[in-house]
């Protein structure tokens, strides 16, 4: 009985209470109609569009800048670099990597920027970082309507210019990765295995990287950055590494979703999605100043589990939609929770 | 010297607002809008927002920052609207019985949300942000399956064709502009809402009088420093939780002032910008995360507002879109807020660099003179 209580505690009893609902979930799925495999399947191509996102938030939380709320900046880097690869018509696999390329230098940029600001204003970076996130989709929604895009699939075809809200990549570079190596089970169920290899390969290299001497240093910095200082660690600059390299998974991040979803959201859409992927790192056990590939992993799964089966079951159960209610009390709960949690001295 | 000095500190302590106030008068005039339109429309509108943003003083006084949380106290105030439309109760008794309706919900409210912002200290900011989403799901919860299967409904005209659930907008006939209407008052070309007026002025009497109690001096300790307060005898926790309940109660009487002058009511979207819309404008009137005046909170709603007035016609004319005026307003709300944020959390480090780098100076003349003695 001691061992079930530490074992909740040291796992968090709200994972723990996730965890066991999604499991009644897949056990219910069956006996109000709704395909266990083409839920599965559904489960982890959308694991995979999502979980770069959720990787994206591990350097800054590692860094001791917290939650970044402004992951929207590299959103916004990443559809500049899908537009544009849409725009000079590139096609198939140099298509997706292309917009990743052409996104990089804007997500270096941004991050850089972000960063700096970040470094001035210690201490308020979640508040900032969201208000900073809103102001530039709300500029980019301008932008979209401006800049001198022309190619016809993306531009409004009566005006004769500013970009549509929804671009299809069908023509283009549509499920990329979802179709490399895909497994195939049944009628119903498709394995994503390029996303999920390419979501495996950025993770084992954040892994990697935050076992370098860079990465040591950036998780000093985060835990104690007075310690960090006085052994030389140049504090300031270790943070403005942790910024950009978030904006630049979460510019990558929307390209891989965009192949997955089929299509480029503008305008308002990366408003939310700072957001969800917070709730799901926190969902898998990650706090405002501690996060590992373990938490990223649970987290995406569990929460993009709980995203897909909560409306199929839910709705076929109670012959209702109740799915956005019951994400928005989940996703919000839990961050609620783990900004309310005293955060633990660090040792 | 100094005189130059204090022109260029009397600049960046009013950033905000010069910004604001050059951009919105650059777009006065694209805008194409008359003086006496644009005159009503401040009229109009200084009675609709002003109580809302006065709703954020309370917890700027106490030291927890722009009650990002007041959209709770929309919710309720919502809430209490349904009800009054349900029971079709007319004129200004609607508003008032609506205010009695929420006022259980919103006083419930208000202490969650001050029991949460407490585990949140120093993040107050935006816990209040998310615990809004959180509880506009419940909101959702209650008025869209609740409504008129659980609870009772009357009115079978604001119930979906479904049988339960509350419809997308509501007409809020019964009780539209019924303060503004209440002692009409006409000036030359303008409409005054004289009543909504003297409300509003009534809590300013209020916020005045309460800052001088033994509670409003508490909450101020407790706003300059937590910590030397509590050693003082101040119930930290308690008076912040106060503040907060305020905070949340006038916020619904707010948004029920709101949507009489609307006379819509969006029942699942309609509070989802109270926060943004009244902490823009407080930020824009000059305050900061620390310090808020009542004057602030006027000249904010006016500046904030003559600019939301023109620039879609200042979009339209300057770049054939109206939309882009529409992006632009909102790209200004969010990037005052983040401006603002911005500069009082770059000029408080400042401050305590300052005072860090005052001390090491001391320190070395200290020592300097001390070897010139020898």
């Amino acid at each position: 009985m001691r061992s079930l209580k530490a074992f909740g505690a040291e796992f968090g009893w709200p994972r723990i209470i996730i965890f066991l609902f999604l499991v009644a979930l897949f056990f219910a799925a069956p006996t109000v109609g709704v395909r266990v495999d083409a839920s599965l399947s559904d489960v982890f191509n959308r694991f995979g569009q999502n979980a770069l996102f959720v990787l994206a938030l591990v350097p800054m939380i590692q860094s001791g800048c917290g939650l970044n709320f402004g992951l929207s900046l590299g959103i916004i880097a990443g559809l500049l670099g899908a537009t544009l690869s849409v725009q000079f018509g590139l096609h198939g696999a140099v298509g997706f990597f292309g917009a990743i390329v052409l996104a990089s230098p804007f997500a270096m940029l941004f991050g850089w920027l972000y960063g700096k600001l970040l470094n001035k204003v210690k201490g308020e970076e979640m508040t900032i970082a969201m208000y900073v996130g809103f102001a530039s989709v709300m500029f980019m929604c301008i932008m979209w309507l401006l800049l001198p895009y022309s190619a016809p699939d993306m531009i409004w075809g009566y005006a004769g210019k500013g970009l549509r809200t929804t671009i299809s990549v069908e023509n283009y570079w549509i499920h990329i990765l979802n179709n490399f190596g895909v497994v195939a089970w049944g009628p119903f169920f498709r394995f994503p295995t390029g996303e999920i290899l390419f979501v495996a390969f950025a993770a084992f290299l954040m892994w990697l990287f935050l076992r370098t001497k860079t990465g040591t240093a950036m998780t000093a910095v985060g835990s104690n950055p007075d310690y960090a200082r006085a052994s030389g660690i140049s504090v300031d600059k270790m943070r403005i590494i942790s910024v950009m390299i978030s904006t630049m998974l979460g510019a990558a991040g929307i390209i891989v979703y965009q192949q997955s979803f089929g299509f480029i959201q503008l305008y308002g859409a990366p408003l939310a999605m700072p957001f969800t992927a917070i709730a799901a790192i926190l969902i898998g056990g990650a706090s405002v100043n501690k996060a590992n590939m373990l938490n990223v992993v649970v987290g995406a799964f569990l929460f993009q589990g709980l995203l897909t089966m909560t409306p199929s079951v839910i709705n076929s159960a109670l012959q209702t939609d109740m799915s956005e209610v019951v994400r928005i009390i989940v996703s919000n709960g839990i961050i609620i929770y783990a900004l309310t949690r005293k955060t633990k001295v660090t040792k | 010297m100094s005189g130059h000095r204090s022109v260029g500190r009397l600049l960046r302590e009013n950033a905000v607002i010069l910004l604001f106030l050059v951009v919105t008068v650059l777009a006065i005039h694209p805008s194409g809008l008359s003086l006496t339109y644009i005159g009503q429309e401040m009229l109009t509108r200084l009675g609709r927002d002003s109580f809302l943003v006065l709703a954020l003083l309370l917890p700027i006084y106490a030291g927890m920052g722009l009650n990002f949380g007041m959209t709770l106290g929309a919710m309720a105030g919502q809430f209490g609207l349904i009800l009054a439309i349900n029971y079709n109760i007319l004129g200004v008794y609607g508003l008032v019985f609506a205010a009695l309706a929420s006022l259980p919900v919103s006083l419930v409210m208000g202490y969650i949300c001050g029991v949460v912002l407490n585990k949140a200290k120093g993040r107050e900011m935006v816990t209040g942000y998310i615990l809004a989403f959180f509880i506009n799901g419940i909101y959702q919860f209650v008025v869209l399956y609740l409504m008129g299967s659980v609870i009772p409904m009357h009115n079978k005209a604001i119930v979906l064709s479904r049988g339960y659930g509350i419809r997308n907008t509501l007409n809020l006939d019964n009780v539209r502009l019924s303060l503004d209407n209440l002692l009409p008052f006409h000036l030359g070309v303008f409409t005054l809402p004289i009543a909504t007026y003297l409300v509003i002025a009534a809590l300013c009497v209020f916020i005045i009088w309460f800052k001088k109690t033994k509670l409003g001096q508490d909450m101020r300790a407790v706003g300059h420093d937590m910590h030397v307060a509590e050693s003082a005898g101040v119930p930290v926790d308690r008076t912040r939780i106060i503040a907060i309940i305020i905070s949340t109660v006038l916020a619904t009487i707010g948004q029920i002032i709101f949507m009489q002058n609307m006379g819509n009511m969006a029942t699942y979207n309609a509070h989802d910008q109270t926060s943004f819309f009244a902490v823009a404008a407080i930020l824009v009137g000059g305050a900061s995360v620390k310090k808020a005046t009542i004057p602030n909170v006027f000249i904010g709603v006016i500046l904030l507002h003559v600019l939301f007035v023109v620039s879609p016609g200042a979009g339209q004319k300057l770049f054939g879109e109206a939309m882009i005026g529409e992006y632009f307003r909102q790209f200004i709300g969010y990037g005052v807020i983040a401006l603002s944020l911005v500069l009082y959390a770059w000029r408080t480090r400042r401050e305590t660099e300052r005072l860090r780098e005052g001390l090491r100076g001391g320190a070395q003349g200290a020592v300097a003179a001390e070897g010139g003695a020898k």
